[in-house]
C-alpha cells in the first residue's frame, strides 16, 4: 500500500474534478476499476468456497455447477426475483444512511416494527384497494421511520452514535412485537399459530402469473423506489447535501448544510424505506404478521448494500445474487451440500467485496493522482509530492 | 495540539482545573463504594417490601456473576480495540467463533482447557481478519465489523453441522445445531461457609440475608473461568493504564499521528489490540458455551457481543464502568431466568426509588427541571408497580438494551471516547 495517500474525503473530490477536465481516458479507467472490484471479490469468494468445500471433503466446484443448473429453472428465477424485491428495498434503506456515513444497523428492527403495525392496521380496516394498500404502506413506513428517528434524535440531541442505539433498538423492537403479538393484545391465536387478523382482499397487491409461479407485483414498486433513490441523491439539492455530509461533515457545515437536520431527516427516510422491506411479504404473500414472519433480513440487507456499493444499480445486482443464493440453498441440500453453505458464501462475498473495494479504490486514486501530476507537467516529482499537490 | 491530546489519554496525570474534560464523569473509589452500598440497601429494601426473595438470593447473585462474565469479556475486548482506535462491532461474530471453537475442541479432545484455548484462538482469528481489513486495508471499522458478523455465524453454522452430525457425535447427543455435551471446568465451593450462608439467606433478614446471598453467590460453585475473567479485567487495567505498552496503545487511539511521530509503530499496536480483543470475545464465547452451558448451540450468544459493547460505552471506555455495566446486565439476565415473578416485579420498585433519589439529588443541586421530570417518571413507575402484579417477561429480556439507551441518552455528555476512535488511520498521514 502506498503510505502517503491522503484521507479519502479530502483527496477524492478535487481529483475527480480534475479527472473530468482531463479527457475520457480516466473515466474509462474508473469504469474498469469499478467493475474490477466486484469481479475480483467474486473470484476470491469462489476460491474460498472451493477451499471450504475441499476441506469438508466435497468436490470443490460441484456446488457452483448445481447453482448453474438451477439458474435456468423458471420457478427458481421467479423465487429469486421475489426475494430480491425484498432485499433490494432493504439494501436501499441501508444505503441511504451509508451515503452520508450514517450507519443504520437498525433496519432489522425498523422493518419488523413497520410490518407489524401495518399488518395490524390492515387487518383492522377494510377500505377500497386504492386506499387500503397505500394506507398499509404509509403505516409501515411511518412506524419504521419513527423507530429509526429515535436513533437519529438521540444522535443530534445527545451525541450518541447511531450504531449502538440502532442495535439496541433492534432488540427492543423484537420485544415490543413479542409483547403485542399476543392473543390478549393485538393478535389472534389460530391453532398453533399466533398472528394478526388477515388483511382483507382489497389490501392484496397484484401479482404476475408467470410460468415459474407468481411474480410479486411489488417488484415494480421496488424499481420505482430505486429510480427515486437515484434521482433524490443525484438530482436534488437534498441529495447533494446528503452526499456532501457523508464525504466531509465539516466541509458540509461550512457550506451551509444543516448537518443535524440532515441526520434526522436521513434517519427518518432510511427508516421509512426500511418500512417497505416487509411489504412484499405482507401484501403479496402472507397478508398477516405471525410469529414466523421473516426476521433478520435487515442484516442481510446491510451486506447487500455493501456489495452493491450503496448504488441503486449495484444493489440491484447484489440483491439478485443474494436472493439467488438463498433460493438455491435447498437444491444444494438435495445435491449433498449443506444449506449452511449459503451463509458462508454470502459472508465471504461481503468480506471480500469490502476488502477489494478499498484496495481498488486506493489503487485508482493513486494512479489518478500520479497521472494528473504528470499531465500538469511536473518534472520528476515523487509519488508523494504529486499526491500532495493534487489533494491540496 | 498533538501533545495535549496525548496528555488527555494519560490517566495518572494530576487533577487540575484545566485537565481534560473527562474528570467530570469520574468518581473516586470511596464514592463508588458508597454508591454501591446505597444501591445494595435499596435492593434489600425492595426485597423486604415486595417479598421477592430472589432479588438477593444466593442463586441470583451466582447467576449474576456467571451472566455478567461473557458480557464483561466482550466489553473488555471492545475496550482493548477501541482504546487503540479500532471500533469492533465484530465482537458478536468473534464470540460466535469462540462458542464453536470451545465446543468443538473440548468435545473432540475431552479437554476443557484445550477447548478454551481453541475458542480464544478462533476469536483472535476473527480479530486478525478485522485488523487486516481495518488497519492494513483501511476499510471503515463499522463496515468490517458488520461483515464479520455476517461471516462468522455462517461459518460456525456450517462447521457445526459438519462436525456434529457424524455418527460419533450424534451418538453422544450432537446434532445439526448443537454439539454433544462437553467437559466443564472445575468449580470452587467453600465447604461450610457456603451452606451456612445459604442457611442465613433463607431467613430473609433485612440486609443480613441479602449480604449472605451476595457472598454465598460468590463462594458457591464459582467457576475457575470466572476467576480468570476477573483477573483479566484487573490485569487489563494494569496493562493499559500502568505500563508503557498500555500508554502507547492508548495513544494510538487518541492521536495516532502524534504516537507515530514519537516512534510508536501504530499498525503493530492496533493489530495487537484487535487480536487481544478478538481473543477476549472468543473467551466470552467459551464462557457461554462451556461455563453457562455444557454444549455449543447455534445462536447461543444471543447478541451478547453487542451488549458487551454497550456496557463498554456505558462504562465510559474504562474498566470499572465496564464492570459495573456488565454486572447490571448480568443481574437482569439472571433475574429473567428465575421463575420468581414477584422479584421481577420488584425491579420496578428499585427503579422508582433510584429515579426519585436521583431527582432529589438534582433538586438539591438546584436543577429543578431535571428534578421535576425525574420525580414525575419515578411517580409513574410507582403507579405502575402498585397497579400491576407482574412485569411482562418480554420487556425484561431487553432491560440491558433499554438501560443502555437511557444511559446514553441521559449521560452521553459525560462519556468521552478515545479521540481517534473509529477513524481510519494510514501510516504517515500526518506528514
Amino acid at each position: 500500500m502506498n503510505a502517503n495517500t491522503k484521507p479519502p474525503a479530502a483527496a477524492e473530490r478535487p481529483a475527480k474534478g480534475l479527472g473530468k477536465g482531463l479527457g475520457k481516458g480516466i473515466d474509462r479507467e474508473k469504469l474498469l476499476l469499478a467493475v474490477a472490484a466486484p469481479v475480483l471479490a467474486l473470484i476470491a469468494t469462489m476460491v474460498i468456497t472451493a477451499i471450504v468445500l475441499l476441506c469438508s471433503g466435497k468436490e470443490p466446484f460441484g456446488a457452483l455447477r448445481v447453482m448453474g443448473t438451477y439458474l435456468g429453472y423458471s420457478d427458481y428465477q421467479v423465487n429469486t426475483l421475489n426475494q430480491a424485491t425484498t432485499y433490494y428495498l432493504g439494501a436501499l434503506a441501508v444505503a441511504f444512511g451509508f451515503r452520508m456515513k450514517l450507519f443504520n444497523i437498525g433496519v432489522d428492527g425498523q422493518y419488523r416494527i413497520g410490518a407489524f403495525f401495518a399488518a395490524v392496521a390492515g387487518g383492522a380496516v377494510n377500505l377500497p384497494a386504492v386506499l387500503e394498500i397505500p394506507m398499509i404502506m404509509v403505516v409501515s413506513m411511518a412506524c419504521a421511520g419513527l423507530w429509526a428517528g429515535i436513533a437519529g434524535w438521540l444522535k443530534v440531541t445527545r451525541g450518541v452514535s447511531e450504531v449502538i442505539t440502532s442495535i439496541m433498538l433492534n432488540a427492543v423492537a423484537g420485544s415490543v412485537i413479542a409483547y403485542l403479538l399476543n392473543p390478549k393484545r393485538l393478535a389472534l391465536a389460530v391453532g398453533n399459530d399466533v398472528r394478526t387478523p388477515k388483511i382483507p382482499d382489497s389490501g392484496h397487491f397484484f401479482s404476475f402469473n408467470l410460468a415459474g409461479g407468481q411474480l410479486w407485483g411489488f417488484i415494480i414498486i421496488a424499481a420505482l423506489v430505486g429510480i427515486g433513490f437515484h434521482l433524490l441523491l443525484n438530482r436534488t439539492r437534498f441529495g447533494f447535501d446528503l452526499r456532501a455530509t457523508g464525504r466531509s461533515e465539516s466541509a458540509a457545515l461550512a457550506s451551509g448544510v444543516n448537518v443535524k437536520r440532515m441526520v434526522v431527516v436521513s434517519m427518518l427516510v432510511s427508516g421509512a424505506l426500511a418500512g417497505l422491506i416487509g411489504m412484499p411479504q405482507l401484501l403479496n404473500s402472507s397478508y398477516q404478521y405471525s410469529v414466523d414472519f421473516p426476521a433478520g433480513i435487515g442484516f442481510t440487507c446491510i451486506g447487500i448494500a455493501l456489495v452493491g456499493r450503496n448504488n441503486p444499480v449495484g444493489i440491484a445486482f447484489a440483491a439478485l445474487l443474494f436472493a439467488f443464493l438463498d433460493t438455491v440453498a435447498n437444491p444444494l441440500q438435495f445435491n449433498g451440500y449443506q444449506v449452511e453453505l449459503v451463509p458462508v458464501i454470502e459472508g465471504t462475498i461481503v468480506v471480500c467485496v469490502v476488502g477489494t473495494y478499498e484496495v481498488v479504490r486506493r489503487y485508482g486514486l493513486r494512479r489518478q493522482q500520479s497521472r494528473v501530476g504528470e499531465q500538469l507537467g511536473r518534472t520528476g516529482p515523487t509519488a508523494t509530492d504529486t499526491a500532495k499537490g493534487v489533494a491540496a | 495540539m498533538a501533545a495535549t491530546s496525548l496528555e488527555g489519554a494519560d490517566a495518572p496525570q494530576p487533577r487540575t482545573a484545566k485537565a481534560a474534560p473527562r474528570a467530570v464523569g469520574r468518581l473516586r473509589p470511596w464514592q463508588v463504594m458508597i454508591a454501591l452500598a446505597a444501591l445494595f440497601v435499596v435492593i434489600s429494601l425492595a426485597r423486604q417490601l415486595s417479598g421477592g426473595t430472589d432479588l438477593t438470593s444466593v442463586g441470583q447473585w451466582g447467576g449474576t456473576l456467571s451472566f455478567a462474565m461473557p458480557i464483561g469479556l466482550a466489553g473488555l475486548g471492545g475496550l482493548w480495540a477501541e482504546r487503540a482506535g479500532v471500533v469492533n462491532i465484530g465482537l458478536e461474530g468473534m464470540m460466535v467463533l469462540g462458542t464453536f471453537g470451545g465446543g468443538y475442541v473440548a468435545w473432540h479432545t475431552h479437554s476443557a482447557w484445550l477447548g478454551l484455548l481453541a475458542g480464544i484462538a478462533l476469536g483472535a482469528l476473527g480479530g486478525l481478519l478485522h485488523a487486516y481489513l481495518t488497519v492494513t486495508l483501511g476499510v471503515d471499522h463499522i463496515v468490517s465489523g458488520v461483515a464479520i458478523n455476517l461471516l462468522a455465524p455462517g461459518f460456525a453454522a456450517y462447521l457445526s453441522k459438519l462436525a456434529f452430525t457424524t455418527p460419533a457425535a450424534t451418538a453422544q447427543g450432537g446434532g445439526q445445531k448443537q454439539s454433544p455435551p462437553v467437559p466443564g471446568f472445575s468449580r470452587i465451593t467453600i465447604p461450610g461457609l457456603s451452606s451456612w450462608l445459604a442457611h442465613l439467606d433463607a431467613h430473609h433478614w433485612f440486609l443480613v440475608s441479602d449480604l449472605a446471598g451476595l457472598i454465598g453467590g460468590i463462594v458457591t460453585g464459582l467457576s475457575v473461568i470466572t476467576v480468570l475473567a476477573v483477573a483479566l479485567l484487573i490485569g487489563s487495567y494494569f496493562v493499559l493504564w500502568r505500563t508503557p505498552f498500555g500508554l502507547r496503545l492508548r495513544s494510538c487511539g487518541e492521536n495516532p499521528t502524534a504516537a507515530e511521530s514519537l516512534g510508536v509503530n501504530v499498525y503493530r499496536y492496533k493489530y495487537a489490540a484487535v487480536l487481544v480483543s478478538g481473543g477476549l470475545a472468543g473467551l466470552g464465547g467459551v464462557f457461554i458455551a462451556m461455563v453457562n452451558s455444557n454444549f455449543f448451540l447455534d445462536g447461543q450468544t444471543g447478541g451478547r457481543g453487542y451488549i458487551g459493547l454497550a456496557s463498554m460505552i456505558f462504562g465510559n471506555w474504562r474498566i470499572g464502568g465496564l464492570a459495573a455495566g456488565a454486572g447490571l446486565f448480568g443481574y437482569t439476565d439472571s433475574l429473567q431466568g428465575r421463575a420468581d415473578t414477584t422479584s421481577v416485579h420488584a425491579l420496578l420498585l428499585i427503579v422508582a426509588v433510584l429515579l426519585i433519589g436521583l431527582a432529589l439529588w438534582n433538586g438539591y443541586r438546584r436543577r429543578y427541571l431535571r428534578a421535576g421530570i425525574g420525580l414525575a417518571i419515578g411517580a409513574l413507575v410507582v403507579v405502575w408497580f402498585t397497579a400491576t402484579k407482574s412485569l411482562p417477561a418480554e420487556f425484561l429480556v431487553v432491560t440491558p438494551h433499554i438501560t443502555t439507551l437511557l444511559v446514553m441518552g441521559l449521560a452521553s455528555q459525560r462519556l468521552r471516547m478515545p479521540k481517534a476512535d473509529g477513524l481510519v488511520y494510514r501510516r504517515g498521514q500526518g506528514t
